[in-house]
């Protein structure tokens, strides 16, 4: 590696001998270490329940590392707390794999929290919002309630919510998992385009076909341990 | 299926209203309810208190207003003397002393008419040795100097003696001291116990609605921003609350006050004191404005807490 793109662009992702476990039960991760550059699309796959979504969790500092160390955008996040938690959280974007809409307010409210609660003016965000929905295919959908939105809705609302703030780095938990494989690829591709423009990707899935159709970086979660492959 | 063949703009109107009226915590309904019951029972109890406070610190300004430049010499028949003398030579003396405007010698008359009420009307008094009374009038400025009068009428009018009322303001001073100060405690009191429910609710309404309050911060909201929605919304709880307490405790006194005007026409002395005047509301709506602002920073400091715990 290049000692000046070492300096001038730290890792977005930098795992080193991370454990991890919920409370006193078993060890879901142990011994993960990895090092995702600035621009870069990685899937990461392992079966149904191998700590996919646990380790998406971790780097969206929603849990910590029982052991080990965790640095995002360069910096160690160790201790951090309050604000400075803020701060990290708000460059990333992240797409729950149950979605995590508000029930109690529109399509439209939803997709705008992100910015609403940085505390931006309804003017300035507006069209920005409206647009991103069409995008995904929920033009027709701004003011229904997520209850009323079929899963494959529910999905690209969430997706929709997670790319508003233009985050640095994009964490998608089985964004594809409930479309059929024609929207999956569509989908697919949105994640691949905000890449090229310069979005760090991680997506996590199960699903092998999808991950064939993008030449990207794959990290593998299989008994607690990750794989890179290639 | 790319940008270029988007659909044509939906309608707005349906977005949903982002600004004032969102919710992005929803609410309670019946908890929310149930809060303002309990404070606008609180805050009746402590409008009174306050409105009562008000009521007798004002009551006692003008009592005290309206003798502080009144005092009386009073001289007591003496059969070995000569009263009409020595009530003019009383009157003289205080007619002397600089800062005493007038001094109205009372007619037997009017001595005998102030003692009806303890003596009943009709009673021929003239025989009876009533004491004979000198009205002062006394001027704020300069202030006369009222115990070198009561020493020189000691010593020219040996039946004399003067009252400049000090004894009894004294006390009134001391009584409205004491009812402040209990209504003041009264009102610190009810304000804890509101806060102390607010605080419970809070704690409730921050657990009930945890996964929101999660994707808040799992999407940016900082601590201070999900803190200042829940103090935003009890605020508006404890002012609603507050002025139904104090808007009751408003209408339970001026209730009162007529009830006391029907039975007095034009009432003097405690029924006149009755009467609310604007300072009393005035107390009444702090007590609102006050459970408001205890709500919005009893709330704001349990939910940062709570976020600060469950970080
Ligand atoms: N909140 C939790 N508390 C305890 N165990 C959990 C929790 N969430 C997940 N797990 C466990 O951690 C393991 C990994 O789960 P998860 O990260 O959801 O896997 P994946 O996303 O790959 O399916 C599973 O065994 C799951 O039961
Ligand atoms: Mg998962």
């Amino acid at each position: 590696m290049n000692w000046d793109e070492a300096t001038t662009a730290p890792s977005v992702v930098r795992l080193d001998g991370v454990g991890f476990r919920y409370g006193t039960g078993p060890e879901i991760l142990s011994e993960v270490s990895l090092d995702l550059p600035p621009r870069s699309f990685h899937f990461l796959s392992g079966p149904s329940g191998a700590g996919k979504t646990t380790l998406i969790r971790l780097i969206l500092l929603s849990v910590r590392p029982t052991s080990g160390e965790l640095r995002l955008f360069g910096e160690t996040t160790a201790d951090l707390a309050g604000d400075r938690l803020t701060q990290f959280r708000r460059r990333m974007g992240v797409v729950f794999q149950d979605f995590r809409l508000l029930d109690h307010l529109t399509t439209y409210q939803n997709v705008a929290l992100p910015l609403l609660v940085q505390g931006y003016e309804e003017a300035t965000f507006r069209g920005e919002v409206v647009e991103l929905l069409q995008w995904v295919g929920l033009g027709d959908r701004i003011g229904a309630m997520p209850p009323t939105l079929s899963g494959g809705e529910k999905q690209r609302a969430a997706i929709a919510r997670a790319l508003i703030a233009r985050p640095e780095l994009i964490l998608a938990d089985e964004p594809t998992g409930n479309v059929d494989p024609a929207l999956a690829r569509r989908l697919l591709h949105l994640f691949v385009e905000l890449n090229r423009l310069g979005t760090s990707v991680i997506l996590a899935t199960h699903d092998v076909a999808l991950m064939d159709q993008v030449e990207a970086g794959r990290l593998i979660l299989l008994d607690g341990r990750l794989y890179h492959d290639p | 299926m790319t940008a270029s063949v988007l659909p044509p703009r939906p309608d707005e109107s349906e977005l949903g209203p982002i600004g004032r009226g969102l919710q992005i915590v929803p609410n309670d309904g019946g908890a929310g309810w149930t809060l303002v019951a309990v404070i606008a029972a609180l805050a009746f109890l402590a409008a009174l208190a306050a409105g009562a406070a008000v009521q007798v610190a004002s009551a006692a300004a003008t009592w005290r207003e309206a003798i502080s430049h009144e005092a009386t010499i009073q001289v007591k028949p003496d059969p070995g003397r000569d009263g009409e003398a020595d009530l003019a030579r009383a009157a003289e003396l205080a007619r002397e002393t600089p800062g005493i405007r007038t001094a109205r010698i009372l007619s037997r008359d009017d001595a005998e008419r102030l003692l009806e009420p303890w003596l009943g009307a009709g009673l021929d008094l003239s025989d009876l040795p009533v004491p004979r009374l000198i009205a002062l009038e006394l001027a704020r400025d300069p202030k006369p100097d009222l115990s070198r009068l009561a020493l020189r009428l000691k010593i020219d009018v040996p039946g004399s003696s003067l009252d400049d009322h000090s004894a009894w303001l004294s006390r009134l001073a001391a009584v409205t001291a004491g009812i402040v100060g209990f209504a003041i405690s009264a009102v610190i009191l009810v304000l804890g116990a509101s806060a102390g429910a607010i605080g419970f609710a809070t704690r409730g309404a921050v657990t009930g609605h945890r996964d929101v309050v999660e994707v808040l911060r799992l999407v940016g909201a900082r601590d201070g921003f999900v803190a200042w929605l829940f103090a935003k919304r009890f605020a508006r709880l404890g002012l609603l609350g507050g002025l139904i307490g104090s808007a009751a405790a408003a209408a339970a006194l001026l209730g009162l006050a007529l009830l006391s005007d029907n039975g007095a026409s034009g009432g003097t002395g405690l029924i006149a004191a009755l009467a609310p005047s604007p300072w009393t509301f005035a107390a009444m709506a702090a007590i609102a404005v006050a459970d408001a602002a205890v709500a919005g920073a009893v709330a704001w400091t349990a939910v940062k807490r709570f976020l600060k715990v469950h970080r």
